[in-house]
């Protein structure tokens, strides 16, 4: 049941009870999950232990068995097509592959989702795209394909892409995997950056312990479709189960 | 005498209410084209290793075909959802209306075309040797703005469009593309689907008539540098018994090919999975499925139009 309290809170993310599987293979398994606003979290845990999956149904890009998700006060498990995209438009999704669109440029990516949800003049939304692709260094790629960019630069036009409606809600899923570590270095600068300038609420979904470290306010470790531990990093490193020691260890070293 | 003649009777009888649930000889064909092409269609989505392995693979053939059919047509229902309600996404219209139309219409002119000629020396042979010379036109410009035009421009379409469109949607689908568009509040199959479908179904008539009119040309130039005849005797003589029911309908018949391609080869590429090599996947088996659902909705309309207009 949902309280009058509950309806109230506005908390930007709040996970209840929340079940997902693929055919027999149960991914989600009863997760529960708040974050508070402006406050960055990350989402640590093994490859394939669903952290991806928990990112997607939180704008429900997959549905959830059951369970609840409410975001920004919103429960969306149950959401008609017309209010999802209204709450969708308060959350950024950055992907971990960028997903630009091929056929467009870097500026018409980042206009793509201005264009249609927008009813600015033409030079405010350029103005605005630019300002957003100089906020990541990408303003002087402008006519570039996605294609011509290296993976480094496709995600930091993903996240550009994902920030320019001024979400409240950010979802980072994997931004810097695969990247060198002066790269990712510089991606875990700007999401500090944009917790600091924007007061964002971000959740990170993650393999990079010591990029988590810097970026994040709390940790979540995710096991077998549960929250094992979640904490500061001190509460994980303090933590006796061997799951988690073993990945702060081999990721820390 | 008389209790045979009953017998009889009885027995004609018994044939005629058979016969009334029999279909008539005429129409088996037709049916054996139809059983054959839906097998074979079944066949090809389900993967050819498939088909070998015993009774309960048969049975699961079975139940993934219709598993196909009803996707298609939830498939189908979401499209017509999207597409009817604002925004339309005119301009993403307009720029697939000349990657599918303008751009294929050097193939689709060429292939034209090619019929044109082809028809013009077969059928100049042919006529040649019943003593119906004379009939050359009409022969060629009927053929061509009835079937060779509609079902030439059908086909190549479905081979450029269908494997382009599976091909793109699909690689959108494993790059995570349809899943961002979902994300930034823009519904897919509005912007993605409606605009491809809807921009086949105009192009379809547009660019077969592209292929009627180099059709009868190049019928006429090969026509020409065999026996020279004026360009305007030639269309006076093949046009001379022409009426509009048999040209509007064989035209337009092409915007449901339209159709079948657009939706087809959308809805390959919109369930693509497997990463690059089921984007390989998607693009062959729309290209596979359109061209079948093409002939098979040709023999179904061609019946059609006769019933009709007949």
């Amino acid at each position: 049941m949902v309280t009058k309290a509950e309806e109230k809170d506005e908390t930007p993310i709040i996970i209840n009870n929340l079940h997902k599987g693929f055919g027999n293979q149960k991914v989600l398994n009863g997760i529960n999950l708040r974050v508070a606003r402006g406050e960055t979290t990350a989402v640590l845990g093994r490859s394939g232990g669903g952290k991806s999956v928990l990112l997607k149904l939180i704008i429900r890009l997959q549905t959830p068995d059951t369970g609840s998700i409410r975001i920004a006060g919103q429960e969306i498990t149950d959401l008609d097509e017309e209010h999802l995209n209204e709450v969708r438009k308060k959350v950024g999704f950055v992907f971990q592959q960028a997903a630009l669109y091929d056929s467009l440029t870097v500026e018409e990516n980042v206009a793509f989702p201005l264009n249609r949800h927008t009813k600015m003049s033409q030079t405010e939304r350029k103005q605005r795209v630019r300002e957003h692709l100089a906020n990541v260094g990408m303003d002087r790629d402008l006519g570039k394909m996605p294609s011509e960019l290296s993976g480094g630069m496709q995600k930091r036009v993903g996240l550009a892409r994902a920030l320019v409606l001024e979400p409240e809600i950010v979802l980072f899923d994997e931004p810097t995997a695969g990247l060198d570590p002066i790269t990712a270095a510089e991606i875990g600068d700007l999401i500090v950056e944009l917790k600091q300038k924007r007061k964002i609420t971000a959740m990170v979904v993650t393999h990079d312990v010591q990029g988590a470290k810097v970026f994040s306010d709390r940790m979540v470790f995710l096991h077998e479709g549960n929250v094992l531990v979640e904490g500061s990093f001190d509460d994980l490193q303090k933590s006796k189960d061997q799951f988690v020691a073993q990945f702060l260890g081999h990721g820390s070293r | 005498m008389r209790g045979k003649a009953t017998d009889r009777t009885d027995i004609e009888s018994e044939n005629w209410i058979i016969r009334r649930f029999w279909p008539d000889r005429q129409y088996w064909e037709m049916i054996y084209l139809v059983l054959f092409v839906l097998g074979t269609a079944i066949a090809e989505t389900l993967g050819p290793g498939r088909l070998l392995e015993g009774v309960s693979a048969a049975k699961s053939l079975v139940i993934s075909g219709f598993e196909w059919f009803g996707d298609l047509g939830l498939f189908c229902a979401s499209l017509v959802r999207a597409a009817l309600a604002p925004p339309y996404e005119l301009g993403e219209l307009v720029r697939q209306c000349d990657s599918i139309g303008l751009k294929s219409l050097p193939l689709v002119a060429l292939a034209g075309g090619a019929t044109g000629v082809v028809l013009s020396l077969q059928i100049r042979d042919s006529l040649t040797r019943f003593g119906a010379k004379s009939l050359l036109p009409a022969v060629i410009v009927f053929s061509i703005i009835k079937e060779s035009g509609p079902i030439i421009t059908g086909l190549v379409l479905s081979g450029r469009v269908g494997a382009g469109i599976g091909a793109e949607l699909g690689s959108m689908k494993v790059t995570e593309q349809i899943d961002a568009m979902e994300a930034s509040a823009v519904d897919p199959y509005r912007f993605l689907v409606a605009t491809r479908v809807l921009a086949c179904i105009l192009m379809l008539p547009l660019l077969t008539l592209a292929a009627d009119f180099c059709g009868i040309f190049m019928g006429w130039v090969a026509n020409t540098l065999a026996q020279p005849i004026s360009l305007q005797l030639f269309l006076e003589n093949g046009f001379k018994n022409v009426l509009f029911s048999d040209f509007i309908p064989p035209t337009f018949k092409t915007a449901v090919f339209g159709f079948i391609i657009g939706i087809v080869a959308c809805f390959q590429g919109m369930r693509t999975r497997g990463g690059t090599e089921g984007v390989g996947r998607s693009a062959t088996s729309s290209v596979v499925l359109s061209s079948l659902f093409v002939i098979l909705a040709d023999v179904v309309l061609v019946r059609l139009i006769l019933v009709v207009y007949g």
